[in-house]
This record gives C-alpha cells, sequence and structure tokens, in this order.
C-alpha cells in the first residue's frame, strides 16, 4: 500500500486499482470479478474470509482496497473488517443483499467506508477508487501524478455527485473545505495541512503484536501511547501513530464485547464498561479528542447538526416519559406516547437522568459534563452534592486550563472553579482552537504534540477524573458519586443504564434520530471525531439546565443550534456563534 | 433445420453474445434467404420467450446487467454465470433440507442458508426465487415451520421452473448462433 502507486501504472489511476474481493458466493465472486475488470481495475478473489486475511497479510502493500460481503461461513465479515482496518488499514468496502438499517449501521461503525446492496451494479463499482483517494488525502499523502489539490478537486467532483453513500470520511473532508471556506483560505491551506502529516504507519502483524505486548504489559487502565512508543521500541514510530492506533485497538476491543448487541453499539465502552473493567474508553475518549488536532475543524462544522439532535431527543424523551415507564419500555419498544399522561413532579427528575445518560452514551467526555452545576437550580436533589460536584469538575478545569494553553487567544476567565464556567471555558477554548488551527495551520504540529503531552497528564491515576476515565468504570463511579448526595439514589443507577437502552433502541428502530445515527456511528470510527461530543456537551447544558441558564443563552447561540449545518457554515454568522460560545 | 457454416468471418465475434447488435442478423439475412427467414423466425421466437421471462417475472433487470457484462472475451459469460448459481443453489437446497430434517430446527441457521441463497438469486435476477426467500426469512423469524416447509417447497419448484426457462433461452440462442443468426440485445426488446 505504501507503494501502491509508485508502480507505472499510478499516471493512470484509478486504472488498475488492485481489489480484493471476498465472497463465499461463487455466483458473485464471478459476476464481480467481470465487473471490476470491465472497470479496468485489477481484481483478486477469494470465497474465504480467512484466505483474504492472509493473502492481504502475504502481500502488505499489493492491494488498494477491499470489497467483502457480510455474511461468511469462515469469518464474519465485519470481523474481517476489523482485522483489515487494524493491521492494513485499507478501505474497506461491505456488501450484503440485506439491506437494513442496523446491518448498514454496523459496517459503517466497524469501519467500512460504503456498504454496497446487491444486486452490485457497474456504476456502483466504477467509482470505489474514490475511498482510495479519499484517504489518501486524509493521510496527506501525495499520489503520483495527482497533487493533493488536484485529489481534493477529484474528490469535490465525485462528492458532488454522490448522494448518501456518502460516509463520514467523505463528509469530513468536505466539511473540512467549507470551513476552510469560510475562513477564505482556500485549498491552499488545505494542502499545507496535509503535507505537514507525517506519513502513515502500516500496521503489520508484528508491529501490532509489539503494540498488544506492550498494552498487556501496561496494563489497560494505565495504558497511554507514551508507555507503550517506550515500551515498544520502535525509533520510527511516534507517540502520534500509537495514540492513533491504541484508539483504533480500544474501540475494536469495546466491539468485540458488544457483537451481540449491535443496537448499542454508538454507545461504545459506556455500557460496557460495567462488564469490562479493563477497557478505558472513558480514558480513551477524552485522549483522542486532544489527539486529533486537525479534525477539530471538520467536527466543529458536525456538531451542529449533531446538537439538534440532541437537544431535541432529550427533549421529547426526557420530559414526557415516566421513569417507571423508562423501565418498561425499554425492555420492550419505546411508545412515547403512551408516557404522556406522566404528572409533573416526575418531569424534571426525568429529564436530570436523561440529560445524564444521553451524555453518557454520547461520549466519555460527557462525565464531566454531567457535573454540570447549570442542572443545580433544576434539581433539588443535586444541591446536595454540589461540593461533591465541584470537586469532581476540578480535573475538568484543570485540564481545559492546560487545553487551552497551546492556542494563543485564551482568555483568562477560562481557568477557573466554577464547572458552568468551565463550560465556557471548553467552549471558548474549542472556538481558539478553532481559531488557531484555521489561522495558523503551521502551528498544528506542536500543538498535537502538546496535546499528546496532555493526554499523558491525564492518563496519570491521580486525580478523580482519571478514576472514572482512566479505569472506566465510569458508569459505576458516576453512579457512586451521585449516591451519597442523592434522594434517589437506586433507582438513579438503574435508569441510567435502562436510559441507555432507550437510545440505543430508539436508534435501532431509526426515529427521528436517522440522521444522528450516522454521525453518531461516524464518530465512533473517526479518529478526532470526539471533539465534536465535546461540543455536543456544551451546547446541550443550557438547554437541559435551568430554564434561567437557557434564557441567557445568546440568541444566535441558539438559533446557531436550530438551524443546524447549514447554519454554521455561514461565514458572517459563524464568528457570532463562537462568540456566543464565549457568552456562554 | 437447415445449418450452415457461419457467414462473414465479422459476425464471429457475435456468437453467443447477449448485447450485440442487431445489425448483424441483416447481414444473415440477405446472405442466404431461406436460412435468413429461418433466423428471423427464431430470433422473434427468443424476443418473445425473453419478454415472457421478465414479464412472468422469473428474471428482472440484474440478468440485463450480466448480458451487458458479457462481451467477445468471454461469450460465455452468462451461462457460466447461471450454472454457478443452480450448482450453488442446489448445495442450498440440499442444505436447507437437512436442516428442517434435525429434530431441532435450528432457525438462525437455516436463515442463513436463505440468505444466502437470496444474494445469489439476486445475481442472476432470478426474482421469483428471490421473492420466495425474501418470504421464507420472515417465517423463519416467526419461527414458523409450517411457512418455512411450503418456501422451501416453493423454492425448489422456482428454481427448477427458472432453470428450465433459461436452459430454454440458451438452447434457443444456440440454434440462433448456429443458424449464423445472432442474439437481439435484451435492452432493445423493451
Amino acid at each position: 500500500m505504501e507503494n501502491g502507486f509508485s508502480s507505472p501504472r499510478s499516471d493512470a489511476f484509478p486504472i488498475g486499482l488492485r481489489v480484493l474481493v471476498v465472497d463465499d458466493d461463487p455466483t458473485w465472486l464471478k459476476i464481480l470479478e467481470k465487473m471490476l475488470k470491465k472497470c479496468s481495475y485489477e481484481v483478486t478473489t477469494c470465497c474465504l474470509a480467512r484466505e483474504a486475511l492472509s493473502l492481504l497479510r502475504e502481500r502488505k502493500d499489493g492491494y488498494d482496497i477491499v470489497i467483502s460481503d457480510v455474511n461468511m461461513p469462515d469469518m464474519d465479515g465485519f470481523k474481517l473488517l476489523e482485522h483489515v482496518g487494524l493491521e492494513m488499514d485499507l478501505p474497506v468496502i461491505m456488501m450484503s443483499v440485506d439491506g437494513e438499517t442496523s446491518r448498514v449501521m454496523k459496517g459503517v461503525q466497524h469501519g467500512a467506508c460504503d456498504y454496497l446492496l446487491k444486486p452490485i451494479r457497474m456504476k456502483e463499482l466504477r467509482n470505489i477508487w474514490q475511498h482510495v483517494l479519499r484517504k489518501k488525502i486524509q493521510e496527506g499523502r501525495d499520489i503520483e501524478g495527482h497533487d493533493v489539490i488536484e485529489g481534493i478537486h477529484i474528490l469535490r467532483n465525485v462528492a458532488d455527485r454522490y448522494d448518501d453513500s456518502q460516509f463520514l470520511r467523505g463528509e469530513e473532508l468536505f466539511s473540512v473545505r467549507k470551513r476552510k471556506d469560510i475562513d477564505k483560505h482556500e485549498d491552499k491551506d488545505f494542502c499545507d495541512t496535509s503535507s505537514t502529516k507525517k506519513a502513515r504507519v502500516v500496521w503489520s502483524v508484528d508491529l501490532h503484536q509489539k503494540f498488544v505486548k506492550a498494552v498487556n504489559q501496561i496494563g489497560f487502565d494505565k495504558v497511554g501511547p507514551k508507555k507503550i512508543l517506550d515500551l515498544m521500541n520502535v525509533p520510527w514510530l511516534t507517540r502520534e501513530n500509537v495514540a492513533s492506533h491504541l484508539q483504533k485497538y480500544r474501540l475494536y476491543l469495546s466491539r468485540l464485547q458488544k457483537e451481540n448487541d449491535p443496537k448499542a453499539c454508538f454507545v461504545v465502552g459506556m455500557k460496557h464498561t460495567d462488564s469490562c473493567s479493563k477497557d478505558g474508553d472513558g480514558n480513551f475518549g477524552l485522549r483522542s479528542s486532544l489527539a486529533v488536532p486537525q479534525n477539530d475543524v471538520t467536527n466543529s462544522s458536525f456538531s451542529f447538526s449533531g446538537d439538534n439532535f440532541l437537544l431535541q431527543n432529550v427533549d421529547s424523551i426526557g420530559c414526557e416519559v415516566d421513569r417507571k415507564r423508562v423501565v418498561q419500555e425499554h425492555t420492550s419498544e419505546p411508545k412515547r406516547a403512551a408516557a404522556r399522561s406522566v404528572p409533573e413532579p416526575i418531569k424534571s427528575r426525568c429529564t436530570q437522568m436523561k440529560f445524564n445518560n444521553s451524555i453518557h452514551s454520547v461520549e466519555p467526555e460527557g462525565k464531566f459534563a454531567a457535573f454540570d452545576p447549570s442542572n443545580r437550580s433544576c434539581y433539588p436533589w443535586v444541591e446536595a452534592p454540589e461540593i461533591k460536584f465541584k470537586q469532581e469538575s476540578k480535573p475538568l478545569v484543570h485540564l481545559e486550563g492546560d487545553f487551552n494553553q497551546f492556542p494563543p487567544t485564551v482568555p483568562p476567565h477560562q481557568v477557573q472553579m466554577d464547572p458552568l464556567q468551565s463550560i465556557s471555558s471548553i467552549s471558548s477554548g474549542r472556538s481558539a482552537t478553532e481559531k488557531d488551527i484555521a489561522n495558523s495551520i503551521e502551528s498544528k504540529p506542536p500543538y498535537s504534540e502538546d496535546c499528546s503531552q496532555q493526554m499523558v497528564h491525564l492518563n496519570l491515576p491521580k486525580t478523580p477524573t482519571d478514576s472514572f476515565s482512566g479505569k472506566a468504570k465510569s458508569f459505576n463511579e458516576m453512579n457512586d458519586h451521585f449516591d451519597p448526595n442523592s434522594t434517589t439514589t437506586a433507582p438513579m443507577g438503574k435508569n441510567q443504564n435502562f436510559n441507555l437502552s432507550c437510545i440505543s433502541t430508539d436508534l435501532g428502530s431509526g426515529l427521528p434520530f436517522a440522521t444522528i445515527d450516522e454521525d453518531l456511528q461516524g464518530y465512533l470510527l473517526q479518529d478526532g471525531c470526539y471533539p465534536k461530543d465535546l461540543e455536543h456537551q456544551i451546547i446541550q447544558f443550557p438547554d437541559y439546565g435551568d430554564p434561567g441558564i437557557f434564557t441567557e443563552v445568546p440568541t444566535h447561540l441558539y438559533d446557531a443550534m436550530r438551524f443546524g449545518y447549514d447554519y454554521s457554515y455561514d461565514p458572517t454568522e459563524y464568528p457570532v456563534i463562537d462568540e456566543g460560545l464565549f457568552i456562554a | 433445420m437447415t445449418r450452415r457454416p457461419r457467414g462473414k468471418k465479422g459476425e464471429r465475434g457475435n456468437c453467443g453474445g447477449f448485447g450485440t447488435q442487431i445489425i448483424s442478423n441483416y447481414c444473415s439475412r440477405s446472405a442466404i434467404k431461406c436460412v435468413s427467414m429461418e433466423v428471423g423466425l427464431m430470433q422473434r421466437q427468443w424476443v418473445e420467450y425473453t419478454k415472457s421471462l421478465f414479464l412472468e417475472e422469473f428474471l428482472d433487470s440484474q440478468f440485463i446487467e450480466l448480458q451487458k457484462l458479457q462481451d467477445e472475451g468471454n461469450p460465455d459469460f452468462i451461462v457460466e454465470v447461471v450454472s454457478l448459481f443452480f450448482e450453488d443453489s442446489e448445495r442450498l437446497l440440499n442444505d436447507l433440507t437437512v436442516a428442517f430434517d434435525q429434530p431441532d430446527v435450528d432457525f438462525q441457521k437455516i436463515d442463513g442458508h436463505v440468505h444466502q441463497l437470496k444474494g445469489s438469486s439476486s445475481s442472476i435476477g432470478a426474482q421469483r426465487v428471490k421473492n420466495v426467500c425474501i418470504a421464507m426469512r420472515s417465517f423463519c423469524e416467526e419461527q414458523n415451520i409450517d411457512g418455512c416447509l411450503r418456501c422451501l417447497q416453493q423454492l425448489k419448484q422456482e428454481t427448477c421452473l427458472v432453470k428450465n426457462k433459461l436452459e430454454n433461452l440458451f438452447r434457443m440462442e444456440q440454434q440462433i448462433v448456429a443458424a449464423g443468426g445472432s442474439i437481439p440485445a435484451t435492452e432493445l426488446i423493451f
């Protein structure tokens, strides 16, 4: 793959694209081979997933893209996808005759760059090279005869034509571009950004084994990229490489764990942290958000649409559903209409609990957010643990403070103990980060460097934060922290769990969150999509909290949330949003 | 039926070709009148037969896709693909029959087989087989053995039917080609 385009045929890209097709159905194998050959691609077929894997391992750089069936007798297509993603980092297209949303979602969650429905047509295969190119561009690698700018133009053209099969990888690039346009930085900047990025590391089996060995040696709860890097002792490997791989690896592990529960997939780790105390998702989510500053820009553009979803989601369910009903309903199907008769008093508690959960399910970072004191006034029982909360929030503020040191434009008020302020500090910090990235792209590498130091710092099991995020028992511990002070102690814990399943069921049934599904599943796959979630929370807070606080939110911010995606692209309005975040 | 050696060398490439031009008909027709009339008749019959296969939903547009794929480099492509399908479907139908003979019917396993059959029937556009697969999978979900068994019968029947139909079609094509004609493009039929 590294040398994939250095061969003579590279000037004719995508002609000669090397495609590995895996399908246990001989008929389809033959048809696909024919179709791909008609596209002038170089085709290798095999009917067993294991065989495919060994082919891929034998010839590391022998293929550009893999097309794999979902159902295969010897190995689940999703598992193959995991392996290919982890070891070869090749784009994988899944295909199936089964177009159920949950299946497609599972594919995308496992890292598929596309999901084709059988019968597959030529016109769908003709364009698969775009996944290869997209990956190349993402990695900031020049393809011979196509410099990156050209690549982006091609991509843009393709993407304009491309409809729903446009997955996050594409959208990410899109957003980057649009954001760039806003900042009146044309593609040139993008090019600069990409070229400053380091060459991609191919995680060979050996390298991966070294990595796994190091992880096991350190122990899951304490693991951090720096430590792994030291233990692996591979001179050319950077901490960023390891961090990114660690992130993938954790996702991989947590997915393995919930293989039987695909609907809950997007709650990665949160649900499963209970059962697997080894897996440090919380820790990792935080790290990744810091570790991949390059994606910050992208994620910021996503976040608005995402916010909309979360707001609606929580509003509609949270306010209407009786706690007890939550328990019942989530074992079956969510029927909101049935719960509308719920008396008022329960409402607030319910909302609170929902709030927490929605954040939990969204991201480990939600743990911090859950301590948002803006809830205090709303929910009497939260009053008592206020001190506790502050204590919990300390590390957050601390973290954000550090975080904010990198961008030059950090307002001093950010590093404050009041958790409410800490929220604003997150937002302003984030926007500062964005500005930073937008204005001076050159400053990025050091920034990411710093960030990763930051993560390491986070990993040290000193602070209470680390005790949840690091040890990934966030769920239980969260409840524990609530328990001593809360009047609704026991049910709280239960409900949180139930709500989780509520959200996941809703997702599965594809109700109003259909669009978000994509967002959510997307960030699970994507390195560095996590900052988005940070932002989810930021913008959520006012809404969940005290109505008083809510009204304090500047109207333009609120509008931004409502108008969502498009709005955030508006070049004139965007600065206002930033401002709004500062004020909030 | 009179058989004659193939006409012009140029026509050779069209032998067995599905997606080829009608224009070569013209050549063969003009060559020898009595043969051409026969070829023309056979071609009309072929067209009618193909139409009926689509109208009766034995085949769907995927079959046309396959015809488009067939080219001079691989004139037997469709025949190969179709025979692969029938081998595979035979295996799957056997597996299914065996699975239903077990004391404890494993619906998950059955669903897996049916899913595979659905996939491969979609590959050649065997629409009716595919539709029965869809029905059978919902019976599987309900764990309805009777429904499943009925579907299995239907599957066997439909597979057999479409197999016969396709064999007929291929035979007609062979005859047309043997008579020096060529196969009209299916797309032009509709």
